[in-house]
């Protein structure tokens, strides 16, 4: 097998990044291996402001190349290659991992960050609109729409962030979501209720996104009154949630109802080398910082599982 | 590695409309984190496609008249050019397998 890698490491948000810190600064092999874009979701964030060093806060995106540097000053690999198969080898052999396009390496140990992805609405129009005024990424997007009304769903932290940075564009921000409290932190709460530009619209529901070429109007629906009505907005922004992406997991390790995999305070999972850190672990804090220390946590033992069944670096 | 080079609403028509060999254009903004974060995967991808097609990046701050002809209101947007026409389109950051993918279709 040409490839053959010691620490494979599948996602390059923090928690793969931080892992292939340690794992490269460690002397092993290491590849990290992204199917989409380096940094995970603090790609889509604007600034970070509760990542310990930096009192004024982080770009997020600075932040994730900065990692990204660091790892690669280590000797670590980014690979933009989707990996869609782990097989486990027999005791004391290496890992198989297949790539989309067909390619078989081999790894020692393997450490899955593969976080979370955003979900959809799942209502008509939604995908239709896409790039027409449907998004799922406020900082990438909300500059096309200025002096517009624009909608944001939802009603945790991500939400209620993107809708306090829209209002830089927009001219009336809607916050619409389906219960009548929000999930966010009470920081974030207190900037959104004390801005002036954003409604938040409670126990609604999107029913259809409207528009031939470009969003013209969403359709709310009240779940208390059934009440629905047509929105006249340029944009509907979607931040309800995520789903871990386990898929290469599943079958292999045990998952919570969730479909994050379980793990112990090591990373472990169930199956020997093989190991799960970040956001898509169970009873994950899914901080940046928590991240980050996940990965740290997985590489430091990935390193330890190596040494015992293979040796010192370079034996 | 070859770097895809800046086009502009004043070269468009000549560095896209008119080009022989089809022509990949990147939408992207300097506030946009996953523009940043694309350009790697494109540069690879120009590197692998190098003679067969053309890469470019446009700057939709310091060219809104192309951008808003083409209705972007999302970036990354990629859009695939041949004979002047667009041939495909990519929208928001995907797998490099996906804009493989849509480059081997327009081809």
């Amino acid at each position: 097998m040409a490839d053959e890698i010691d620490i494979a490491i599948i996602g390059a948000g923090p928690a793969g990044l931080a892992a292939g810190v340690y794992a490269a600064r460690g002397d092993r092999k290491t590849a990290i291996f992204e199917r989409n874009i380096l940094g995970g979701q603090i790609a889509t964030t604007g600034d970070v402001e509760n990542y310990p060093g930096f009192p004024e806060g982080v770009n997020g995106l600075d932040l994730a190349l900065a990692m990204q540097a660091q790892a690669e000053r280590f000797g670590a690999e980014i690979r933009y290659e989707h990996v869609t198969g782990i097989t486990p080898g027999a005791e004391g052999s290496p890992f198989v991992l297949n790539t989309e396009d067909g390619q078989e390496l081999s790894a020692k140990a393997v450490i899955v960050t593969a976080g979370a992805d955003y979900n959809k609405l799942g209502v008509p129009g939604e995908l239709e609109l896409v790039g027409k005024g449907v998004s799922y990424c406020a900082t990438c997007d909300a500059a096309f729409f200025r002096n517009v009304p624009v909608i944001i769903v939802g009603g945790g932290d991500a939400a209620v962030d993107e809708a306090i940075f829209t209002t830089r564009y927009a001219s009336k921000v809607y916050l619409v979501h389906r219960r009548e409290e929000l999930r966010a932190t009470r920081l974030l709460q207190d900037c959104l209720f004390a801005n002036e530009k954003i409604e938040v619209i409670w126990n609604t529901v999107i029913e259809t996104i409207n528009g031939d070429d470009a969003v013209t109007s969403a359709t709310l629906k009240n779940i208390v009154t059934g009440e629905t009505r047509d929105l006249p907005v340029e944009a509907v922004f979607i931040f309800v949630g995520q789903t871990p992406n386990t898929s290469v997991l599943r079958g292999l390790v045990p998952l919570d109802p969730g479909g994050h995999a379980i793990v112990n305070l090591w990373m472990e999972t169930p199956v020997s080398g093989l190991f799960v850190a970040g956001d898509i672990r169970a009873e994950a804090a899914r901080q940046l910082v928590s991240a980050a220390g996940d990965g740290a946590t997985a590489a430091i033992r990935a390193e330890h599982y190596i040494a015992d069944h293979y040796g010192a670096p370079g034996s | 590695m070859a770097h895809p080079a800046d086009t502009s609403d004043a070269t468009f028509d000549a560095d896209v409309i008119q080009n022989d060999t089809p022509v990949l254009v990147d939408f992207w903004a300097p506030w946009c984190g996953p523009c940043r974060m694309v350009a790697p995967i494109v540069e690879e991808l120009s590197t692998e496609y190098d003679g067969r097609v053309k890469f470019v990046k446009l700057n939709t701050d310091e060219n809104p008249g192309i951008a808003s002809k083409y209705g972007i209101r999302s970036i990354p947007t990629l859009l695939v050019f041949k004979g002047g026409e667009v041939a495909g389109q990519i929208v928001g950051f995907r797998p490099k397998s996906d804009l493989q993918k849509r480059i081997e279709a327009v081809l």
